[in-house]
């Protein structure tokens, strides 16, 4: 009998006040029960309309008739059909904009939590599975995977359960790009990118950590080794500045930064190597999820005052809804309609060696109001003369973008770039250099998880194509 | 896992290690840099790479003992391994077309500098050394810099080797006494190079500086690594390490250096005492 509940099964998450203070994860998944109760929410619909929703189109209705008939590995092994990292995308992929966007039961009342469900499958296969995962036979033919982010893996999955011998090379001592140095904590616990990499490792998948591409190997190089493609996700690491005045002082970091700091160098713990400022006031520039996650890392790392200056209204911010609403009852002050002009740091006009020195006092910013629309259809904000204001801050933290790494395309001559450094791809993935592939932040810029898993699935597609066509 | 295949100790508080890392050694040029990580859940540090073999393919580090991972790393012994050792990072230092050039090096700044002057000299450059450190005890180097050099000056703070005195006395009396430089490549501590700058200004003679700031990644990812260059912002790990000397914000740089300094001082402390030693 089919739940005709308006509203989704909720989810438990730690109460705010308690995880505004600790890096344990925030949402704390469905029960069985809860489970069993969402699914037959799904009216398993002839068109599927969620599919299509899906950037690697998993069979979300057949997934969720496993559910309903208590089969979870069964609905793990529908998933994992099209996805690679279940685990991770049940837990970061804005579901509401896409699969769930597009769900019948959203028209009258909330669509079924089809995140929410991916995430409990996945987790109860981590939990309950002791099968042994089957490599497919080999093909003889060898690919390397640029990058060991959610488009690398992707990719790199999807490649080894065709048979293909892959090696993915990772800049960083650690596994899981943007996953690992990126995404806190408390919205991906680590041990869970963990499991999934370890999954991707027993279908053959070899990844080699400590290696830049464009400078310890070049792409030519990679062919010269035998590969016969490369599939290049090396992301969009690098951070924008505002060019406003006192950026250098201390205490003002980059959202890369700081949560590379923290998510993979581990700084919040008390015996780390790595240091991190703990500051008591904060002011996070931008309003995308990375500036939730800086904003929300600052709190747990004790910070009394948290705020996220973003120059639009609330409507624009870029953010998930879920994440601004989480933000929010942790305590984190919305400071709108506001743009940064300078940053203050202290000065001791007398004593040139005082410690205090170069260190963060605050943050000037000035009052916008929208104006018209600009070209990306979005209202362009506008300073209103005369507003500025001060907030009293000892860290600033810029997570107003990225843009690409331009390393590996400065050591390839032929591999194209547009105005912006992204690698041009077809939607192939297909890259100016023959037998050269490209996907994720890489091509698109600064996007989301699930985008550049789509990408390196679908560059996959074209690489088997590519290689059984030569 | 990386091999250390030989350590030796230079001074008190400067090491020396081969490291086994062969994808390193094949591709790395003088005045790159690499970051390695001592143990698991270790800190990443940047360090400059003094020298490389490709046939044997290792890569020799010259660290001075100043915080908690260099003294991790300076108790580790031959044949056992480091966890992490990625490179070479950051742009080569660019000696074509010079003819004659002096070579400034500070403290650890001088292993830094070595592979520099061994580029030169091996190109066909003349190269002049002045290499300056605080005290006897501290003098690393100096046969290696005198074979690679038509003229090495060695100075102390103190007078206890060498001449008495800082690098910039000397640099100054050279270019007093008529030595034309293409350039001028300093490499140490920053308010070494920076002097070394105010030194070559008023003359005019092209100064290089090597800027080794906090960073984390190594690849451009970090931005922590910034500093300002000719009023504008550049990341040392993929714009460097290498600059021109006349448009570093050195105030800025030193400043920055220090961010961590209560950090690295408590854990030093800590790490020392996990190691029974002294501090200093």
């Amino acid at each position: 009998m089919a739940n005709m509940d308006l509203k989704k099964t909720e989810m438990p998450t730690q109460d705010p006040l308690v995880r505004a203070r600790n890096f344990d994860e925030v949402s704390l998944g469905y029960t069985k029960e809860m489970a069993l109760i969402e699914a037959e929410r799904c009216l398993n619909c002839k068109n599927m309309p969620c599919v299509s929703g899906c950037p690697v189109n998993i069979h979300i209705p057949e997934f969720i008739q496993k559910v309903k008939d208590g089969d979870f590995e069964a609905a793990y092994q529908v998933i994992s059909r099209s996805s690679s990292l279940p685990a991770v995308c049940g837990r970061v992929c804005p579901q509401e904009s896409q699969c769930e966007a597009k769900c019948i039961r959203g028209i009258k009342g909330e669509s079924v939590g089809i995140g929410r469900l991916e995430r409990f499958v996945a987790d109860w296969h981590n939990e309950h599975f002791s099968g042994e995962i089957k490599k497919t036979e080999p093909n003889g033919h060898k690919v390397a995977v640029v990058g060991s982010g959610p488009a690398g893996l992707a990719c790199a999955g999807d490649l080894a359960k065709r048979g293909y011998a892959v090696t993915v090379f990772e800049a960083f001592h650690a596994v899981g790009g943007v996953l690992v140095y990126g995404i806190p904590e408390f919205r991906l616990p680590k041990n869970i990118v963990e499991k999934e990499v370890d999954t991707l490792k027993a279908l053959g998948v070899e990844i080699v950590t400590n290696f830049v591409i464009g400078k310890t190997l070049d792409i030519s190089e990679l062919f010269e080794m035998g590969f016969e493609a490369v599939f290049i996700g090396s992301g969009a690491g690098l951070p924008r500045f505002m060019g406003i005045e006192g950026e250098t002082l201390k205490g003002v970091y980059s959202a890369n930064e700081f949560l590379t700091r923290n998510n993979l160098m581990k700084s919040y713990k008390n015996n780390s190597d790595t240091p991190i400022l703990h500051a008591k006031k904060v002011a996070v520039i931008g309003g995308g999820n990375v500036a939730m996650d800086a904003a929300r890392t600052a709190l747990r790392l004790g910070a009394e005052k948290v705020y996220i200056v973003y120059r639009r209204s609330l409507e624009e911010l870029p953010a998930r809804r879920e994440e601004v609403e989480h933000a929010m009852e942790e305590g984190i002050e919305f400071k709108l309609l506001s743009n940064p002009t300078k940053i203050l740091g202290y000065k001791n006009p007398n004593d040139k060696r005082d410690v205090r020195n170069g260190f963060v006092t605050g943050i000037e910013c000035i009052k916008m109001e929208l104006g018209e629309a600009d070209a990306s259809g979005r209202r362009s904000p506008v300073e209103i003369e005369g507003s500025e204001f001060v907030l009293d801050v000892d860290e600033v933290i810029m997570a107003i973008g990225t843009s690409p790494n331009p390393l590996i395309t400065s050591a390839t001559s032929g591999l194209e770039t547009n105005r912006r450094g992204c690698i041009i791809a077809d939607e192939n993935g297909k890259t100016s250099m023959d037998g050269v592939f490209a996907g994720g932040d890489a091509v698109t810029g600064a996007a989301t998880v699930i985008l550049a898993m789509g990408a390196g699935k679908t560059a996959a597609g074209a690489i088997d194509k590519y290689i059984k066509n030569k | 896992m990386y091999k250390i295949l030989r350590k030796k100790i230079l001074s008190p508080v400067v090491t020396l290690m081969d490291i086994d890392a062969p994808f390193v050694a094949k591709k790395a040029e003088a005045g790159q840099f690499i970051i390695l990580r001592v143990n698991d859940d270790g800190e990443r540090i940047p360090l400059t790479i003094s020298d490389f073999d490709r046939e044997k393919g290792t890569v020799t580090i010259i660290f001075q003992i100043i915080g908690s991972s260099t003294a991790l790393l300076n108790a580790k012994e031959e044949g056992e391994y480091i966890s992490d050792f990625v490179g070479p990072l950051g742009r080569a230092t660019e000696t074509e077309g010079r003819k004659k050039v002096a070579i400034v090096g500070g403290g650890v700044g001088t292993a830094i500098a070595l592979p520099v002057a061994k580029k030169f000299n091996a190109q066909g450059a003349e190269v002049h050394s002045i290499i300056g450190f605080r005290k006897k005890e501290l003098v690393i180097l100096e046969d290696d810099f005198k074979a690679v050099s038509q003229k090495t000056v060695l100075m102390t703070d103190d007078g206890s080797a060498g001449r008495h005195g800082l690098v910039t006395e000397a640099l100054k009396e050279l270019i007093d006494s008529g030595e034309k430089y293409d350039e001028v490549i300093a490499i140490g501590p920053l308010v070494m190079m920076k002097f070394v700058v105010a030194t070559t200004r008023p003359y005019g003679i092209k100064t290089t500086v090597s800027m080794n700031p906090v960073m984390i990644d190594g690849t451009g990812m970090c931005g922590g690594c910034r500093i300002t260059v000719g009023g504008k912002m550049k990341f040392a790990c993929v714009d460097g390490p290498d600059f021109d000397g006349f448009l570093v914000d050195f105030d800025e740089a030193m400043e920055r250096n220090n961010m961590y300094y209560e950090f690295e001082h408590h854990k030093y402390e800590e790490t020392c005492n996990l190691l029974n030693k002294e501090v200093e």
